[in-house]
Order: C-alpha cells, then sequence, then structure tokens
C-alpha cells in the first residue's frame, strides 16, 4: 500500500500513526504537501523515517516550494509528479492520511 | 490504468486541489485516463463558474473545466455539500426557488453513489483533502 501524508510530523500525528501501524510488507510513504518537512535532515523526525522500514519518497515540487532542496535527509527518493503517478499505479492500494 | 480522484478541499484555502490537478495533469501525460473527479465538503467550491482570481493567479476552476473537457473527465459535485455551500446547476436553482446558478463548464451535480462508483470502476482512487 502507498500512504501518502500531506501534514507537517509537527502539525498532526498522521505520520506517526502510518510508521506504527503499515505493514512492512512492500508498502511505501510518500511526503507531498506539508508532509515533506518530515524528511528535513537533523530533524526530530528523521531517525523515526529512517527506522521505517518502507521506502519513503518525497515529492520534489514541494520540497522545493518550501526551499528544502539542500536540506533533506539521506536515504529518500525524490519523485515529481509522474513518479507520484508510477507509485500509485505500482501499488494495489493507496491511501491518503488526512 | 483508471485513475479517480477526490477533492474535499476548496480553491485558494489550501494545496488539496492544487496537487490534485498537477497529478491528474501528469497522469494524463502517461497515458492513464482520469475516469472522474468527484469534489466533496468544501472541494464543491471547485466548480462555481463566477470565481475571478487576479490576472496573474492561476485559475483553479478553469483549469479543471479546460483538463476535463479536453481530456472528457466526468467533474462531479457532491449535491448535499454543494446545496450548503451555495453551488446549483439550472435544474437545482429552479427546484430550490432560487434566481441564478453558478455551476462551471464540465461539471457537474449528483450524489455520493458517484466517488463509491468512481472507487469500484477504477484501478485507483486518490483522495486530496486537509
Amino acid at each position: 500500500m502507498l500512504h501518502i501524508v500531506n501534514k507537517s510530523p509537527f502539525d498532526t500525528g498522521s505520520l506517526a500513526s502510518v510508521l506504527r501501524v503499515a505493514k512492512k510488507d512492500g508498502g511505501a510513504v510518500l511526503l507531498i504537501e506539508d508532509g515533506v518537512y518530515a524528511a528535513v535532515k537533523n530533524s526530530a523526525t528523521e531517525a523515526s523515517l529512517k527506522a521505517a522500514g518502507m521506502p519513503v519518497y518525497v515529492l520534489q515540487p514541494d520540497a522545493d516550494a518550501r526551499g528544502l532542496q539542500s536540506r533533506l535527509m539521506e536515504g529518500v527518493n525524490m519523485v515529481d509528479y509522474g513518479g507520484f503517478v508510477d507509485l500509485v499505479a505500482g501499488h494495489d492500494n493507496v491511501q491518503s492520511w488526512l | 490504468m483508471k485513475f479517480a480522484i477526490m477533492v474535499s478541499e476548496g480553491p485558494y484555502t489550501h494545496q488539496a486541489t492544487d496537487s490534485a490537478y498537477q497529478f491528474a495533469k501528469a497522469a494524463i501525460a502517461k497515458g492513464h485516463e482520469i475516469t472522474r473527479v468527484f469534489f466533496y465538503h468544501d472541494g464543491v467550491n471547485n466548480g462555481t463558474r463566477l470565481t475571478v482570481p487576479p490576472q496573474d493567479d492561476r485559475h483553479v476552476v478553469n483549469r479543471w473545466s479546460e483538463i476535463a473537457t479536453q481530456n472528457n473527465i466526468d467533474l462531479v459535485i457532491c449535491i448535499a455539500a454543494a446545496q450548503r455551500r451555495g453551488l446549483l446547476d439550472e435544474n437545482e436553482a429552479k427546484r430550490q426557488g432560487k434566481d441564478a446558478n453558478n455551476i462551471a463548464p464540465g461539471f457537474r451535480i449528483s450524489g455520493l453513489g458517484q466517488l463509491v462508483e468512481a472507487g469500484i470502476q477504477s484501478d485507483r482512487l486518490v483522495v486530496f483533502g486537509d
């Protein structure tokens, strides 16, 4: 399952919920909109993302819009909207954690 | 692949409808089909043709109308959410005794069943909201 998180981890607990309940069965996390703040290097959420045990993707246009291009942690995968589409197509289910 | 989209936030208040539009555009560019966009809750405000943003800003409503016309996308506005927020087509305006309607080209008003149907008939349903 592709889990889409669009909120900053400092606003809501949706990313924490994803990391808690998402089964490690080939699922992935996609951070969009303010969700991209979770992937900022040296942030309080970096360690939990690294320990997630599933691939983490960041929507590049949203990271760029927030000036985070060079401030993201290592180990996350950058995608554009085309990559977003590929991720949705490549997973059987998609869950937006609103 | 067939994609359906749900948008639950209005234009110019939240990024959701912009994200949904960019996603739809990218999906079409990759040869996928967007079967339907269902506008729910405040998302119904994406469908008023009376919207007049400043000229240097994107026109969220017209953008949806254009992509829908060009790619045969069914834009559906939730009727209960629309009535609460003053979104009317010609029939609804008549039925409710109102003196005007404001639905934008390419949009139509229908019920929640259209969201369920979109979920069943599409390969993926992607939700954009707050």
